[in-house]
């Protein structure tokens, strides 16, 4: 019964995103104000359909409504509740319907605060992304819909995969597809300048504010996916460059690219048609994201059911909006040409060379994560890893953490690159200094880990002494910037240190034997079974002691689930300052009670998990620059005046 | 030269230099890192590359998992029903590790004709082949010994 609510409601909401996708763009072409102004009310009517729509499939979750497929499919009666509620998004179906009410969402902000912008740029760009959502929505009901029914309804579910059973499920996707999704208003405010052949520092402002707050969220939501991946996988790692992580992380580095250029196209006539191209790029990745996601073309521990036709309606949706916009970009770009002049040594060059390493740095990425599927169809099956991933993203961010402080040195419009690089050169001797501290202090160092601490140095060293030196009062652009700048110096310092000086042992523990690894002690005190919520599980007790004082006692499990007749390796982890103890459990050996026994220790990675939070902060301060805000008042004011008359 | 035009000279130049060093960069890298599949067939025609890292993919052969004692290395036959390869891997198996399922490892061929896994992987649902795997069994199908 609730279901076929369901199934009205997106029925409906189709219907409604169809209208958003028409109404205004007529409007707009026969310069006609009614139809222009259903704009802002079909957004908000959308996203009241798409919001109850996806509240209906989580009620029918809480309800244990089994003759839902996609309820009992990722359900069961054994299910705890918190479970049952994010179960919902935690398959294909649920997670595009999540997609859409999400972009709703933002398609609702989009209406509600867009004061500035005057009633012919708002109907298009609330069009656009009416296109957007009614890709996605016509996707979830031909493609996915979660609201099928299975008759008769089977008395039980199969239970949610267990590996997803967790708080990381909670939070990670909802908050990445926040920032995945957000990334469309970048795209239809670039969109929409195009079709109206002009776009002005008021558009490049408004949209700014928005890339960022999207931006902000995939930081977020990456860093969770890092964070969860690490402790619940049981293998230790903080980033496997799976295609379905680089899926996100390819519209992370665009959209870097992006909110930098767009600080110089915000300023000054230039860069325009650059700014508009990476907004398309950046959300045709999110795009392409979803369809490496959702299609399974590529394998991926992500990847669970593949499903060609869904890859197809993407590719196709991929096809249209990605097609479509660089179309009208060919035919407009003309119109577009920036008329100010860029001064060389100026800090605008330095963000043009900040957009062309992080553009350069996606593409490698994409690259290596579509050849599998280029070579997969001369028949020859390869697979791109680490080795290339991790050598490519070092080599690229050399130049990235090099010019970083010299470009926050030079001044806009004109200044000197060799009195820059003089006022530099005192930071790069306190990071030489402290690099060879490090290597010193912690036994050696290898090249990569050397090169990236010295970068952090470097990075830190001069930002905050750049901090300083600013004259005058502090504004929230500055600090959004230093820290998020502080951001990328404590993430490089981390990240070469958990990279390349983390310790990994794989032992056999026999209760009661004690291992020795870096100087910690690991009593290993034997495996009981104890039976929680919908699992049973085999729990190990290790007690972690350094010169004889007990440090800790870790609890790894390994976990079964008799729904789905999967085990599960459940880390236990001791967080620090310093560094993570990791201990995880691999088989019982023998019938004596030996375990093979994984031990980890993870130097600062929770400091690298922290320079992603810190450069998120960034962006989130720099929103509330009184500078952009004064601006927008200046804008809403006119676009008002314009309205009423008045000039 | 105006001074506008030797500007956007050198900016051009610096644009070319850095394309073609990245492109450089990149093919090296990619020559030396990506990773060949192979299916037990193809290793036991001597179809893989030597000294050199590469995927082997197939179905862990029923009842051909050996433990040695006391340590935690283990034996197993990866098969594509065509032929076999024995696999020797120390370290942790993965949970899904099962005899007869589809399995991935990673590692190098020994003088004696042993796969050195450095790495196993099976995947984290039931019900999932890798594709790889998929299509190596379906590959070595017509040859296979369960269909003469």
């Amino acid at each position: 019964m609730l279901a076929s609510v369901g199934q009205f409601l997106l029925i409906l909401s189709l219907v409604t995103s169809a209208a958003l996708m028409l109404l205004p763009m007529v409007g707009y072409f026969k310069n006609n104000q009614a139809l222009m102004q259903t704009g802002r009310p079909l957004s908000y009517l959308l996203f009241v359909l798409v919001l109850t729509t996806f509240l209906i499939l989580v009620s029918l979750f809480m309800l244990q409504d089994f003759s839902v497929t996609y309820v009992w499919q990722n359900s069961s009666l054994a299910l705890p509740l918190r479970y049952r509620i994010t179960a919902t998004w935690g398959a294909h179906e649920g997670s595009v319907l999540m997609w859409v009410a999400v972009q709703a969402l933002w398609i609702a902000a989009v209406s509600r605060y867009s004061r500035s912008l005057t009633l012919s740029q708002i109907s298009r760009v609330l069009s656009v992304l009416g296109i957007i959502a009614t890709g996605f929505l016509a996707f979830v009901l031909f493609a996915s819909n979660p609201f099928e029914i299975t008759n008769p309804a089977p008395l039980d579910g199969r239970d949610l995969n267990p590996l997803l059973q967790d708080f990381g499920m909670i939070i990670h996707p909802p908050l990445l597809y926040f920032g995945y999704v957000g990334l469309s208003v970048a795209f239809a405010l670039a969109v929409a300048a195009l079709i109206g052949g002009q776009i002005d520092e008021k558009w490049i402002r408004w949209s700014r504010r928005w890339t960022n707050l999207a931006w902000a969220f995939l930081t977020v939501g990456i860093i969770l996916g890092s964070w969860w991946a690490y402790y619940e996988l049981g293998w230790g790692g903080w980033w496997f460059w799976d295609p379905v992580e680089n899926a996100s992380f390819l519209p992370w580095l665009a959209g870097t690219a992006l909110i930098h250029v767009q600080a110089v196209s915000e300023r000054k006539n230039a860069f325009r048609g650059w700014t508009v191209m990476l907004a398309i790029i950046a959300f045709s990745l999110c795009v392409l994201g979803t369809f490496l996601v959702r299609s399974g073309s590529i394998t991926s521990v992500h990847s669970f059911a593949a499903d060609p036709f869904r890859g197809l309606f993407i590719l196709v949706l991929l096809a249209i909006y990605t097609g479509g916009a660089l179309t009208l970009y060919a035919l407009r770009v003309n119109q577009l040409r920036s008329r100010d002049a860029i001064n060389l040594e100026s800090r605008e060059t330095l963000m043009l060379a900040n957009s062309v390493i992080f553009i350069t740095a996606t593409f490698t990425i994409l690259l290596g994560t579509l050849f599998p599927m280029i070579f997969d169809y001369f028949n020859m099956k390869i697979s791109v890893g680490e080795p290339y991933f991790g050598l490519m993203f070092f080599l690229l961010m050399i130049p990235m953490a090099v010019l970083l402080p010299l470009g926050a040195q030079l001044k806009w419009h004109r200044d000197q690159m060799h009195t820059a690089i003089k006022a530099l050169l005192p930071h790069f001797l306190v990071a030489s200094v402290l690099t060879i501290a490090c290597y010193v202090g912690f036994g050696g160092l290898n090249l990569r880990a050397t090169a990236g601490v010295f970068g952090g140095f470097w990075i830190a060293s001069a930002t905050l002494w750049q901090l300083k030196q600013t004259p005058g009062q502090l504004n929230a652009g500055l600090v959004g910037m230093t820290t998020a700048h502080m951001g990328v110096a404590v993430f490089l310092f981390a990240m070469s240190m958990t990279e390349h000086k983390d310790i990994e042992k794989d032992v056999l523990l026999k209760p009661g034997q004690t291992t020795q690894v870096a100087g910690y002690d690991f009593l290993f005190n034997g495996v009981q079974r104890v039976a929680i919520e919908n699992y049973q599980a085999q729990q190990g007790t290790i007690v972690v002691s350094k010169n004889g004082e007990e440090i800790v006692t870790l609890h790894p499990q390994k976990r079964f689930y008799p729904k789905q007749q999967m085990p599960m390796t459940e880390a236990d982890i001791r967080a620090g300052v310093l560094k993570d103890i990791y201990v995880s459990l691999g088989e019982q050996i023998n019938d004596q009670g030996a375990w093979s026994v994984r031990i980890y220790l993870k130097p600062f990675i929770r400091w690298m998990w922290f320079g992603g939070l810190m450069m998120m902060a960034g962006a989130v301060i720099a929103l509330f620059s009184r500078r952009s805000r004064r601006m927008e008042r200046q804008q809403a004011d006119q676009v008002m005046q314009d309205r009423l008359g008045l000039t | 030269m105006t001074p506008t035009r030797k500007k956007r000279l050198i900016m051009v130049l610096l644009v070319a230099l850095g394309v073609s060093l990245a492109t450089a960069i990149f093919l090296t890298a990619f020559k030396d890192n990506i990773m060949f599949f192979k299916s037990p067939t193809e290793v036991a025609a001597q179809d893989f590359p030597v000294n050199r890292n590469f995927r082997l993919g197939g179905m862990v052969k029923d009842g051909s998992m050996q433990r040695i004692p006391d340590s935690l290395k283990v034996q197993f036959i990866v098969t594509d029903f065509a032929a076999d390869v024995t696999v020797e891997y120390e370290g942790i198996l993965p949970d899904l590790f099962r005899e007869g399922q589809g399995v991935v490892t990673i590692g190098q061929m020994s003088e004696d004709d042993l796969f050195i896994a450095e790495e196993v992987l099976a995947k984290h649902d039931e019900n999932y082949m890798p594709p790889e795997v998929a299509d190596a069994l379906e590959a070595a199908k017509p040859q296979s010994k369960e269909y003469e």
